[in-house]
């Protein structure tokens, strides 16, 4: 019996969506090659089986969403990852979050950090920094969106050069996008 | 020029506009995206003028005028009148599946964090298949992403 996960968790839940996924033996050729390259380069998941009811999409968003992430230069991959979690947190993606919030500790090993925004969400306290980049993607996130002059400046006034500022813009954005499959077109359970 | 670069109107020459193009392949796939979810080869039961009509109303429920111009283009364009009101988020249709479908575009776009299974099982109880389903979430995403690259990218022009 699966249980649904509906608290921020670092023990990454298993997605289950509410749509039929497409049977990846009876895909069509341009479904195949949209799966080609997947999103983190995890392999066909359950969520890429999902999304191939749109390849045209898939095929476009999966290299997107792999360079806005996990491009080399520029800003830290733990503070792009620490913007993907505060997309979540205002969306609720409580998979998404799991997974980005794990990266995050794994790179960092600041458990600390992910316990105050699981605990206190967007009013989370954090040091100086990551307060400026989690504050800026937070407030990028609702609709309309609400970030201000002065969150881009407490980015720089924290030492983000534009490069990095750019690839936090990106990386808040693109759960905007994320957010918006896993959480509506599925749900995390744990066994 | 991308979309998102005509309508941040970064300053050329500017720090920002060079990091811009250091992230141009990231630019180019954006706009690659565009037109995939707004004017795909295969719309499936999700017309080009519905999706442009959508994509204005995110757009204007989002605060981005700008932005609900160009799709309001779009509109004009599929000469669609059955949908063509749905870019004023103000109106919505009579009949049960579109106006499911608009108000899980709404949804998606004002509040996906209430977003759950029994939503979808609502558009599949007008008829709206699986496949749809997912194209209209990549829509409604899509068009939020591309709000939030613009607004992010408006606030550090300003800001330097």
């Amino acid at each position: 019996m699966s249980e649904i996960v509906h608290t921020f968790t670092t023990t990454v839940p298993r997605w289950q969506p509410y749509v039929v996924p497409v049977e990846f033996a009876t895909a069509t050729e341009e479904q195949h090659a949209a799966m080609q390259t997947t999103p983190s380069n995890k392999g066909i998941s359950t969520y890429v089986l999902t999304l191939a009811h749109d390849p045209e999409t898939l095929a476009v968003r999966s290299p997107l969403f792999n360079l806005i992430m996990y491009g080399k230069d520029g800003l830290a991959s733990s503070e792009r990852e620490l913007g993907a979690v505060a997309a979540s947190v205002v969306n609720r993606c409580v998979y998404c979050a799991a997974v980005h919030a794990s990266r995050f500790t794994a790179q960092t090993k600041r458990t600390d950090v992910i316990d105050a925004i699981f605990a206190d969400g967007l009013d989370a306290t954090l040091d100086e920094h990551l307060q400026a980049i989690f504050d800026f993607s937070a407030r990028l996130s609702p609709t309309p969106p609400e970030a201000t002059a002065a969150d881009a400046q407490a980015l720089a006034d924290v030492g983000l050069n534009e490069l990095e500022a750019l690839d936090l813009v990106l990386s808040s954005a693109i759960f905007g996008w994320a957010n918006r499959l896993m959480h509506t077109l599925g749900e995390p359970v744990k066994e | 020029m991308t979309l998102i670069e005509t309508l941040a109107s970064v300053r050329p020459g500017t720090a920002l506009s060079d990091a811009m193009e250091k992230r141009a392949e990231i630019l180019r796939l954006s706009e690659a995206a565009h037109d995939a979810v707004l004017l795909p080869r295969d719309p499936g039961g999700l017309s080009h003028g519905l999706r442009a009509a959508l994509a204005a109303r995110m757009a204007r429920q989002n605060g981005n005028a700008a932005l609900a111009g160009h799709y309001d283009t779009l509109v004009a364009g599929a000469n669609e009148p059955a949908t063509a009101s749905l870019a004023d988020p103000k109106n919505n249709v009579s009949g049960p599946r579109l106006a499911e479908i608009v108000r899980h575009a709404d949804r998606l776009t004002l509040a996906p964090r209430d977003a759950t299974r029994a939503h979808v099982e609502a558009l599949r109880g007008v008829g709206v298949n699986d496949a749809d389903i997912v194209r209209l979430a990549e829509l409604a995403a899509f068009v939020n992403y591309q709000v939030r690259v613009i607004a992010g990218l408006k606030l550090l022009g300003d800001m330097r």
